[in-house]
């Protein structure tokens, strides 16, 4: 088996692990970006997981083929509304924003599974009909060497995903928005005094992760779990916020640290055809990421500095 | 005017009323009846005595895992790794019960001690790290729990059993399981472990409350800084506090080890047990006493609701979503306040 085979047995796969998590890792960096922890990342996931599925069960015979398409963009509203409970709590009702994240994370998981209940009279839904498919690019795929490696058996999700995080970065670095929102988040009041409105940003910013936790979970679901129940979403949220953390609140570090989760993921999977693997126990494979994460940020990652308001309520008038 | 303690005492009270009534409008919008889905909830919980002693039971580890999250958070730190604690301590409370011999006095203790030692070395990494090198401790609490979760598992099978889903029965001598408490609530699994959780909730109070060790953690835990000037090792308090916090939650691992189960099945998922902990801790105000009651009514709602689909036909995830709604109305604690205080006034 050649080095081409073993790349091309773990790039596809790391890449479709990973896209949910970066997508579910941007909502992150907006929000926590903002100034508004963000432990309901895996909520976020579980509605828009949920959602998706639903809707894409719903609606097959209706859109045919573009299905997963607009339900992962239904998702992406769903989340976006539920998140707005988050915001109104840690914003207007000025609540510790980890104990309403973790509200949500319970109130998704809750919802989700009692409508399952109620509609499909089981804890599970039925296998979604309309989920994404892999394909090969067109001509991209027939370049040799990369072709073969990056445009072939792949989801376009993934390179959404990756467009996505160049996208993020462009608006929170090179956009006044993108100032507005970081600058209500490292000090808000003098975000205030400048004009901000500090209130309405963190809104905006929490609706941005609802959205892009929406469609990780969505896409989650219709790429890999393929239907909703009590097990779809376990902790995907959670490595999407340490992918956040890992990479410093910056998108593209978060797309970095979500490509690494999602290679190291891929690799308990497919390990039984690649040597060099095949005889190393099982254990030491499914530890692996979560080892090496905490290698890599007690060696070379060093002090992660937060956003410097994350986490507190901003009461205008105290100083 | 309200005082300080009285908000701290009606704020849970009516969140946990508006819980209930969130609830109750969520089963009439689907067409229940809410009055049999709460009597069914009641019934299930408190309605006979085994159900009474399945409650107690349940109550037990969330007692646990409640104190340990609270304990983390009086001292500023975010434990989200008490479901990796449970874990380890429940390994390794089953592995000494299972591997040695001895008389109970001295077998019992040293199980119980084991899973405290475990619990305290799962919470000792990520506080090192936080210590030392700054590095956040959610992010490292998240990971330990998924190490926590594949280690043990292979464990069971290479070393607890030979190639089984479930490790060794634990030997008598090391059980907290009690047949008088067993006949008592006609053979439901409750055990002695409840005493051991109180226990562990007065030492709790007594250490944050009423010693220098504890005013030391609770300074750090309002200003690093300003203890530091004050002469407190930061670093050593942020250490010592994530080492308690595993012990407690190791604790109740051994609860289930040697208590509710007497073995340890492999986990394909979470127990949850330390996830909820976090909903208790925040519950109950992160302070010892309130945690007790927490875990109590977590206890409650969660035996209580496996009552509701076959007693009311209500799914049972609606215990779920009235324990989500709960934690809501806590966090928005300041607007019930206003609102009470709203109310107050107009009573003049």
């Amino acid at each position: 088996m050649g080095i081409l085979d073993i790349l091309q047995s773990i790039i596809p796969p790391a890449m479709f692990f990973s896209a949910p998590l970066i997508f579910t890792a941007l909502g992150g960096v907006f929000s926590e970006r903002s100034g508004v922890v963000n432990i309901g990342l895996e909520g976020l996931m579980v509605m828009g997981a949920f959602v998706g599925v639903v809707f894409n069960l719903t609606f097959a015979d209706v859109f045919g083929a573009a299905t997963p398409w607009i339900s992962i963009l239904v998702a992406m509203v769903v989340s976006a509304v539920f998140s707005l409970i988050h915001a109104v709590a840690s914003v207007t009702f000025r609540a510790d924003q980890v104990v309403s994240g973790v509200a949500i994370n319970f109130l998704a998981l809750g919802l989700g599974v009692f409508l399952t209940k109620q509609w499909y009279d089981k804890g599970q839904t039925d296998m979604v009909s309309q989920p994404f498919y892999t394909l090969d690019i067109p001509v991209l795929s027939d370049i040799p060497v990369l072709g073969t490696l990056f445009f072939q058996n792949m989801y376009l999700t993934s390179y959404l995903a990756i467009i996505l995080a160049i996208i993020a970065w462009y608006i929170l670095y090179k956009t006044p928005f993108g100032l507005r929102l970081r600058s209500v988040g490292e000090h808000p009041m003098a975000a205030d005094t400048n004009g901000i409105n500090v209130y309405a940003m963190r809104y905006v910013a929490v609706m941005i992760s609802g959205a892009m936790g929406g469609l990780g979970g969505s896409v989650f679901a219709l790429t890999i779990a393929l239907n909703f129940s009590q097990s779809t979403i376990v902790g995907q949220g959670f490595m999407s916020l340490a992918a956040v953390i890992f990479g410093k609140w910056h998108p593209l570090g978060a797309m970095g640290a979500a490509l690494f989760f999602g290679f190291a993921q891929s690799l308990s999977v497919i390990s039984s055809s690649i040597p060099l693997l095949e005889d190393v126990p099982q254990i030491y494979l499914l530890i692996a990421p979560y080892v090496l994460t905490i290698l890599a940020l007690a060696g070379f990652i060093g002090r992660a500095e937060a956003p410097k308001a994350n986490g507190e309520p901003y009461i205008k008038g105290s100083r | 005017m309200f005082t300080n303690r009285m908000f701290n005492i009606l704020v849970p009270v009516i969140s946990v009323l508006l819980g209930l009534i969130a609830g109750a409008i969520i089963m009439a919008a689907f067409g229940y009846n809410p009055l049999s889905g709460y009597q069914a909830l009641w019934d299930g919980s408190f309605g006979d005595i085994y159900y009474f002693g399945e409650t107690i039971r349940q109550v037990t580890p969330y007692i646990f895992t409640g104190l340990a999250v609270a304990f983390a958070f009086r001292s500023g730190l975010f434990n989200i790794g008490a479901e990796g604690q449970v874990i380890v301590g429940w390994l390794a409370a089953v592995w000494v019960g299972a591997a040695f011999d001895a008389p109970m006095i001295i077998h019992l203790p040293l199980a119980l001690l084991a899973s405290a030692l475990a619990g305290a070395i799962w919470g000792f990494i990520p506080g090192l790290l936080k210590a030392k090198l700054g590095v956040h401790e959610v992010i490292i609490t998240i990971m330990m729990n998924y190490i926590a979760l594949h280690v043990s598992n292979a464990l069971i099978r290479s070393v607890l059993s030979e190639n089984q889903d479930s490790s060794d029965p634990i030997k008598e001598s090391a059980s907290l399981a009690s047949n008088w408490l067993m006949e008592m609530t006609s053979f439901s699994r409750l055990h002695y472990g409840i005493l051991i959780a109180l226990f562990v909730a007065v030492i709790m109070w007594f250490l944050l409350e009423k010693t220098s060790a504890g005013f030391e953690l609770r300074s750090v835990g309002f200003n690093q800084h300003a203890s530091q000037y004050a002469g407190m090792n930061v670093g050593k308090n942020i250490i010592l506090a994530m080492v308690i916090s595993g012990a407690f939650a190791g604790l109740g691992g051994a609860m289930e080890g040697l208590g509710t189960f007497g073995y340890m099945p492999t986990h394909s998922a979470f127990t949850n047990l330390g996830f909820d902990g976090i909903a208790v801790a925040l519950l109950g105000g992160n302070n010892a006493f309130g945690v007790v009651l927490a875990a109590i009514l977590f206890g409650t709602l969660k035996i209580g609701a496996l009552n509701m689909p076959t007693a009311a036909d209500v799914p049972s995830e609606l215990v779920e979503i009235v324990i989500a709604l709960i934690i809501f109305f806590v966090a928005s604690s300041y607007i019930i306040r206003w609102v009470l205080l709203r109310f107050k006034k107009e009573g003049k």
